[in-house]
C-alpha cells in the first residue's frame, strides 16, 4: 500500500494551530506517511511535527467554510488545526483518521525512520538474558538458563533463555508448561543478593472445576525452597476473580498440592476496568469548568488512584515477603502479562538500588516488560480519547510509571533519573520514532527483525546529550529497601502526566533548575577547592624533600 | 498543683496513633504546664507536649494491657497512652483535663515561660516588628493619607489598633460619623497601600444599614477612599459573605452597601462561608487525616465531604480578586464581611501576599501576621480556644489563611523566603500559648494584661531559629520573588496539606527543603575557603617569582579554619542510611509537638 492513496490533500496554507500554552502559529500544513506537519516557514517558530502514530482522535467542526479539527494526542495533548476550506478539512481529516489508525506494524514509522546521530552503543545488544544470567551466576549456582523455548514453541509470550532452578529439567519445564495459562511455566524474575531470596512470576495455573494437579509444576515451584522454608504465591486477583477463573478452566494452586506455599489473593483490577480508570481520569483533568466538589468526586470515580496504590501495596507485600521475612514469593494473576509485570517489576525497585539507576531502570523495562512479553503494541493501541471500540487497551505500564513515580516523589534522592525520563517512556510507549515498543513478544520482535530494521529507543536515550536531560540532580546512590508510604494521603495525582497539558509548568520548572543550580554549583566549588587542597599537598611533600646542596 | 493528684506514672506504653507499631515504654510525668514521657531506652528520649496544645483528652475501653488515653492536639498530632493501673489512668486524664482548659489568663504558660533573656533583650524582642515602619514602606503617611489619633485609647474602636490609617480628606466628623455605622464601630481604614498603582486595601466590618438606614459621614468616607487613589472612578466593596448570608442580616439592622446610596461603588459578593461551617469543615477534615488504613475511596470521598478545599479556594479566589483589583486595575478596594476580624482579615492578607513581595519573606510575612491578624483584633484567644469558653467561637480562621499560603508555596515554589516548617510552627505557636503575642482578642485587651512586660514575643524566637525556615528555592532577583503573583485557581491545583493534617507522613517535601539548605550552606562554607585561597595568589604575584611559604600559611590556616570541610561532599553528612526515609539528613529537624523550656 502506499500513504500517497490515503492523503488526497498533502498541503493546505493559511492553516491556523492552537496548542497549549504556546502562541498560535498560522502557516502551511503539510502531511506525510507518517507526520503531520505544520511550519509558518519563517526561522524562529518551531514546527510541528506530529506522529500520526501519536493521534489518538480527531473531531470535526465547521464554521462556514472555516474548518477546525481538534487532535487529541495518546500523550493527553490537545491541538487545534483552523483550515480554510471546507473540501480541504475534511480531506486532511479523512486522510489523518486513515493513516492513524493502520493495522500493519511493518508499515510503522520506525521502520522508515532512519536517526539523525550516530549509534554508538546499540540498545538492542544491552540488556540481553546471556550477560543477565552471568550476574545472577556470580551470586548463585541455584539457576540455570535453559533453551527450552529456543523457537518459542513452548511458550509463545516468553524469551528464548529463560531462568529456571538448576535441578528441574527442561522435560520438567514442558510438562510445567502445560498446566499453566499460556504455557507460562513458573521462571525467575528476580534474586535478592542479601538472602538468596526470589521472585518467581507464572500465569494462572489450569486446575480447573476438576483440580487438576501437575507434579512438575509443584516440584519445580519447590524447588526454589531452601529446606524447611515456606513461600508465598501472591495472587494479584481477589479470590472471587480466581474462583471465575476455575470455571473457565484456569485457577490458583491448591492448599493441598502446595503445602509450603501460602497463598495471598490481592486486587488488582483486569485491564479493561484499568482503560476505563483512564478514560475518566483524564476526562475529568481536561473538565475545566468542575467545581471543586464535582473534581473530587470524579478523580475519586475515576478510580485512577485507588488502582496505583492497590499495586503499589501488592509490589510491597511481595517485597515485604522477600526482605522482612525471608520467603520466596511466586506472583501471578490471569496471564501473567500485565499485573503480575507490574508487581514483580516495583518489588525490584523497592528492593534492588541497581533498577534505580538509569541502565537498571532500562533493564528491568528490557526484562520484566518486553522480554516477559507484556503485549505493548495491543495494550497502548488507543489511549484515553479513542472512540473506537477497545480491544485490549490498558494502562498497564503508565500505571506502572505512575506508582514509580509516586516512590520517586516520596525518595527523591533514590533515583538516577528524573520524572522526565518517565514521561518520556510513557510517550515512547504510545508513539515512537525508535522500534523498542512494536510488537507483543519477543516471538513477534524477532520476527519483525525489529533489532535489523528499526532504532532501539535505548540507543537515542543514552547519548550524553539525550540523557542529561533525564537525569536526577539530587541522586546519591542509597543502597537500601526503600519502602514507600501507600497510605492515600501519601498518595498524589500525577501532575506531570495528566495535567501536562492543562496547567503551565513554568513555575515549577523554574524550581527544578534553582535546584539543579544549588547543586551544581556546589559539585564546581568541591572541585576548585579539591584541586587546591592537591596543590598544597604537594606543596608539602616538596617541602618535605631534604634540600640540595 | 491541686489539679495534679498523680504527678509521675511508671511503666507507660506512648504510641503515635497512626503508626500503632512504633510502642515506646517509659515514664509520664505531669508538670502544672507539660505532659513528659521519657522513655526508658538508653537515648531517654523526651517528648514534651504542652498542656495548652492539647485539643481534648479521651478515656478507651480498658484493655488488659491497661487503660488506654487517647490525646488530640490542636496542631492535629495523635498520640495513645496506655498505663497500667486504671486509678492512674483516671488521675491522669482529670488532669490534663483541667489542665487544658484554663478558666484565666493568669493560667496561661506565657505567664510563666522564661527563656534566658534579660528584661532589656525582652523589649528589644517585642520591638522587633514596627508596624509604621512598613506603612512608611508603601509610601504612607503620604499627601492623600495620614494617621488620625481617632482611636488614641481605643475611644472610637476597641478592637481595632490605636494607630490608624485614613484618607486625609476624611474628617474627625466623618471618622466618628462612619463609625458610628458600622458594626463595633470597626470603620472603614487602610490596610494595604499599593504603589505602584495608588490603590488601597481598605478594611471595615458591615454597615448598620437594614433595609434602609444611610449614614451621610459613612458615604463621605467611601467617597475619600475613592478619591485618594486619583486615577480611579470608584470603589470595589468586596463583601466577603455569600450573598444571601448579607442580605440576611439586614434583618438585624445590618447589611451591606446600597450602590443607590454609595455613589461609584460597586459591590462584589465572594462566598466564604462563616466560622461555624469551617469550624466543622475543618473537624471532617481532620477526621480524614486520622483515618486508620483508609481506602483511596474513602479518603477523597472524605475530602470531598469535608469541603474543606472549596472552603480554600473561596479564600484564596477572594484573594485574586481584590490583588486584580488592586494590581490590574488600579482600583481601590474596601473589604468587608460582618464584623470585619475573620474572613475579612483572611482576604485582605492573601491579596497583600499576592501582591507584595516583602509579605512573601520571612520578616515580612511576620509583619503581615502582626498588622492584618494581631493588631486588627482578629480574636484569637476566642478562635482557638486559649481558654475555656463558648465552643461556638472556635475555628479555624488563620489555618485557612496559612493553608493558602502553603497551596501558593505549591504552585509558586521559588516565590516564599520561608519554607512549610514555618507556617507549621507558626500554626503551633498560635495554640500553644508559649509566647504572648496570640494571647487575648484585641490590641487592647493585650495592653490590659500587660503582654509585653508580663510575656515574650515569638517573632523574635522564630527570626533567631530563622535557619530552620528558609526556603532553598528562595533568591532575591528570582523573577518569582518580584511583582504580583498570579495563581490558577482550577479545583485540580488544591491539595490536602499532608504535613498539617497528617502529621505523621511528614517529611518528604522538608527534608527535601533542609537537604538543598546544607548544600547551600556547604557551598558558602567552601566559597569562604576558595576565597581565603585565592587570595594568596595576589600577594605571590606581587612577590614575584619568591618560593611561597606565605601560601603555605595561608592555605594551612584555611583548612585550620574549615576543618568540618575537610570532606567536601555533601554525600557525608546527608547521605545517611534509613530504611524508611530518603536519605537526607540523619535527623531531619523533626518538629517538635513543642520546644522543652
Amino acid at each position: 500500500m502506499e500513504f500517497a492513496e490515503l492523503i488526497k490533500t498533502p498541503r493546505v496554507d493559511g492553516v491556523v494551530l492552537h496548542r497549549p500554552f504556546l502562541p498560535t502559529v498560522e502557516g502551511t500544513l503539510c502531511l506525510t506517511g507518517h507526520h503531520l506537519i505544520l511550519s509558518s516557514r519563517q526561522d524562529n517558530t518551531e514546527e510541528l511535527w506530529l506522529l500520526h502514530a501519536n493521534i489518538d482522535a480527531i473531531e470535526k467542526r465547521f464554521i462556514g467554510s472555516l474548518g477546525t479539527i481538534i487532535v487529541k494526542c495518546k500523550d493527553l495533548r490537545i491541538i487545534q488545526l483552523d483550515i480554510p476550506g471546507m473540501e480541504e478539512c475534511l480531506n486532511i481529516a479523512n486522510s489523518i483518521e486513515a493513516l492513524s489508525t493502520l493495522d500493519s506494524v511493518s508499515l510503522m514509522y520506525p521502520f522508515f525512520y532512519r536517526p539523525m546521530f550516530e549509534v554508538i552503543e546499540d540498545g538492542w545488544n544491552l540488556f540481553l538474558p546471556e550477560e543477565a544470567f552471568k550476574e545472577l551466576e556470580s551470586m548463585t549456582d541455584e539457576w540455570r538458563l535453559s533453551e527450552v523455548n529456543k523457537d518459542f514453541s513452548i511458550c509463545p509470550s516468553y524469551p528464548a533463555l529463560v531462568t529456571v532452578p538448576k535441578d528441574i529439567d527442561d522435560d520438567s519445564l514442558c510438562k510445567a508448561a502445560t498446566f499453566r495459562h499460556g504455557g507460562r511455566f513458573p521462571v525467575l524474575s528476580y534474586y535478592h543478593k542479601k538472602n538468596g531470596m526470589v521472585i518467581m512470576r507464572a500465569s494462572q495455573p489450569l486446575t480447573g472445576t476438576s483440580g487438576r494437579r501437575c507434579k512438575e509444576d509443584e516440584k519445580l515451584i519447590n524447588a526454589t525452597l531452601r529446606a524447611g522454608k515456606r513461600g508465598y504465591i501472591i495472587d494479584t486477583r481477589t479470590i472471587a476473580v480466581a474462583q471465575q477463573a476455575k470455571a473457565r478452566g484456569g485457577g490458583f494452586e491448591q492448599e493441598a498440592n502446595y503445602p509450603q506455599w501460602r497463598r495471598i489473593h490481592k486486587a488488582i483490577e483486569r485491564t479493561n476496568i484499568l482503560q476505563e480508570s483512564l478514560i475518566k481520569i483524564v476526562e475529568a483533568c481536561n473538565d475545566h469548568s468542575n467545581s471543586m466538589d464535582r473534581w473530587l468526586s470524579k478523580l475519586e470515580a475515576s478510580n485512577w488512584q485507588s488502582q496505583v496504590k492497590e499495586i503499589l501495596t501488592t509490589a510491597c507485600l511481595a517485597a515485604q515477603c522477600i526482605d522482612r521475612e525471608g520467603a520466596s514469593v511466586l506472583v501471578h494473576g490471569t496471564e501473567g502479562t500485565d499485573s503480575t509485570l507490574q508487581v514483580t517489576s516495583l518489588a525490584q525497585i523497592i528492593l534492588e538500588p541497581a533498577c534505580r539507576t538509569v541502565r537498571g531502570f532500562q533493564a528491568l523495562v528490557e526484562r520484566e516488560w518486553l522480554q516477559a512479553g507484556h503485549p505493548f503494541q495491543q495494550r497502548c493501541a488507543q489511549s484515553a480519547y479513542s472512540n473506537e471500540k477497545l480491544r485490549s487497551e490498558a494502562p498497564v505500564f503508565l500505571l506502572f510509571l505512575d506508582c514509580v513515580w509516586q516512590i520517586l516523589r516520596q525518595f527523591p534522592c533514590s533515583f538516577q533519573f528524573n520524572e522526565h525520563f518517565l514521561v518520556m517512556l510513557f510517550e515512547h510507549t504510545y508513539a515512537s520514532q525508535f522500534g523498542t515498543f512494536l510488537g507483543t513478544t519477543a516471538a513477534e520482535r524477532v520476527k519483525l527483525k525489529l533489532s535489523q530494521k528499526t532504532v532501539s529507543l535505548w540507543s537515542w536515550v543514552n547519548r550524553p546529550q539525550e540523557l542529561e536531560r533525564f537525569l536526577n540532580p539530587l541522586y546519591e546512590p542509597n543502597s537500601l529497601v526503600i519502602w514507600p508510604s501507600v497510605a492515600p494521603q501519601s498518595l498524589l495525582l500525577w501532575e506531570g502526566v495528566f495535567l501536562r497539558w492543562n496547567r503551565s509548568t513554568k513555575c515549577l520548572d523554574e524550581a527544578y533548575e534553582e535546584m539543579v543550580h544549588i547543586i551544581e554549583y556546589n559539585k564546581e566549588l568541591q572541585l576548585k577547592v579539591n584541586s587546591l587542597r592537591r596543590q598544597l599537598a604537594e606543596l608539602e611533600t616538596e617541602d618535605a624533600l631534604p634540600q640540595t646542596p | 498543683m491541686d489539679h495534679i493528684r498523680t504527678p509521675k506514672v511508671e511503666n507507660v506504653r506512648w504510641l503515635d496513633r497512626l503508626t500503632p507499631r512504633r510502642i515506646a515504654v517509659g515514664t509520664l510525668y505531669l508538670s502544672s504546664t507539660h505532659t513528659i514521657f521519657v522513655e526508658n531506652s538508653d537515648a531517654r528520649k523526651e517528648t514534651w507536649v504542652l498542656h495548652s496544645l492539647v485539643g481534648s483528652v479521651e478515656r478507651l475501653a480498658g484493655t488488659p494491657a491497661g487503660c488506654p488515653l487517647l490525646v488530640r492536639c490542636k496542631n492535629f498530632q495523635v498520640f495513645q497512652l496506655l498505663l497500667p493501673q486504671e486509678r492512674d489512668c483516671a488521675d491522669v486524664y482529670a488532669s490534663l483535663a483541667h489542665l487544658s482548659r484554663p478558666e484565666r489568663y493568669g493560667d496561661l504558660y506565657c505567664f510563666s515561660f522564661q527563656p534566658n533573656l534579660d528584661k532589656e533583650e525582652r523589649e528589644r524582642a517585642w520591638n522587633f516588628l514596627d508596624l509604621l515602619a512598613d506603612f512608611s514602606r508603601m509610601g504612607i503617611p503620604s499627601n492623600l493619607w495620614h494617621a488620625t489619633p481617632a482611636n488614641h485609647e481605643y475611644r472610637v474602636c476597641d478592637t481595632y489598633p490605636s494607630e490608624l490609617f485614613v484618607p486625609k480628606s476624611a474628617s474627625p466628623a466623618v471618622i466618628v460619623g462612619s463609625a458610628k455605622f458600622r458594626s463595633r464601630g470597626r470603620f472603614p481604614v487602610l490596610s494595604y497601600y499599593h504603589r505602584d498603582t495608588s490603590a488601597a486595601v481598605c478594611r471595615s466590618s458591615q454597615p448598620l444599614s437594614g433595609f434602609s438606614a444611610r449614614s451621610l459621614e459613612d458615604e463621605q468616607m467611601l467617597q475619600a477612599i475613592m478619591k485618594s487613589n486619583p486615577a480611579s472612578e470608584y470603589v470595589y466593596v468586596v463583601d466577603t459573605r455569600p450573598k444571601l448570608n448579607a442580605m440576611a442580616n439586614r434583618a438585624a439592622g445590618k447589611g451591606y452597601e446600597s450602590e443607590d446610596h454609595y455613589s461609584n461603588i460597586r459591590l462584589h459578593f465572594v462566598a466564604i462561608d462563616n466560622i461555624h461551617v469551617m469550624r466543622s469543615s475543618q473537624q471532617k477534615l481532620a477526621d480524614v487525616g486520622d483515618l486508620r488504613s483508609p481506602s483511596m475511596g474513602d479518603f477523597l470521598w472524605g475530602l470531598e465531604n469535608s469541603g474543606w478545599l472549596k472552603h480554600i479556594k473561596a479564600v484564596l479566589d477572594a484573594g485574586v480578586f481584590i490583588a486584580k483589583a488592586v494590581a490590574e486595575e488600579g482600583v481601590s478596594v474596601l473589604v468587608h464581611c460582618s464584623d470585619g476580624w475573620d474572613r475579612t482579615a483572611q482576604a485582605c492578607s492573601v491579596a497583600s501576599v499576592l501582591l507584595d513581595p516583602y509579605y512573601r519573606t520571612l520578616k515580612g510575612f511576620m509583619v503581615l501576621m502582626e498588622k492584618d491578624w494581631v493588631s486588627f483584633g482578629h480574636k484569637f484567644s476566642h478562635r482557638y480556644a486559649h481558654l475555656d469558653g463558648d465552643p461556638r467561637e472556635v475555628s479555624p480562621v488563620l489555618d485557612q489563611f496559612l493553608e493558602c499560603v502553603w497551596q501558593l508555596m505549591e504552585q509558586f515554589p521559588c516565590a516564599f523566603e520561608f519554607n512549610e516548617r514555618f507556617l507549621l510552627q507558626l500554626h503551633t505557636h498560635v495554640h500553644s500559648c508559649q509566647y504572648g503575642n496570640f494571647i487575648g482578642n484585641s490590641q487592647k485587651e493585650r495592653k490590659e494584661l500587660r503582654i509585653r512586660e508580663r510575656t515574650h514575643s515569638v517573632w523574635h524566637h522564630l527570626w533567631e531559629n530563622r535557619v530552620e525556615f528558609i526556603n532553598p528555592l528562595y533568591r532575591v532577583d528570582h523573577n518569582q520573588t518580584q511583582g504580583v503573583l498570579r495563581p490558577v485557581t482550577t479545583p485540580y491545583c488544591f491539595k490536602f496539606w499532608k504535613n498539617m493534617y497528617s502529621p505523621v507522613e511528614r517529611g518528604v517535601a522538608m527534608r527535601l527543603s533542609d537537604c538543598l539548605n546544607a548544600v547551600r550552606e556547604e557551598s558558602q562554607q567552601l566559597e569562604e575557603e576558595l576565597d581565603a585561597h585565592q587570595e594568596v595568589p595576589r600577594e605571590t604575584d606581587a612577590e614575584q617569582g619568591i618560593h611561597t611559604p606565605t601560601k603555605h600559611a595561608c592555605l594551612e590556616t584555611t583548612l585550620a579554619l574549615y576543618p568540618h570541610a575537610t570532606v567536601p561532599s555533601h554525600t557525608h553528612k546527608l547521605g545517611q542510611p534509613s530504611n524508611i526515609c530518603p536519605p537526607f539528613l540523619k535527623n531531619p529537624r523533626v518538629l517538635k509537638l513543642v520546644t522543652p523550656p
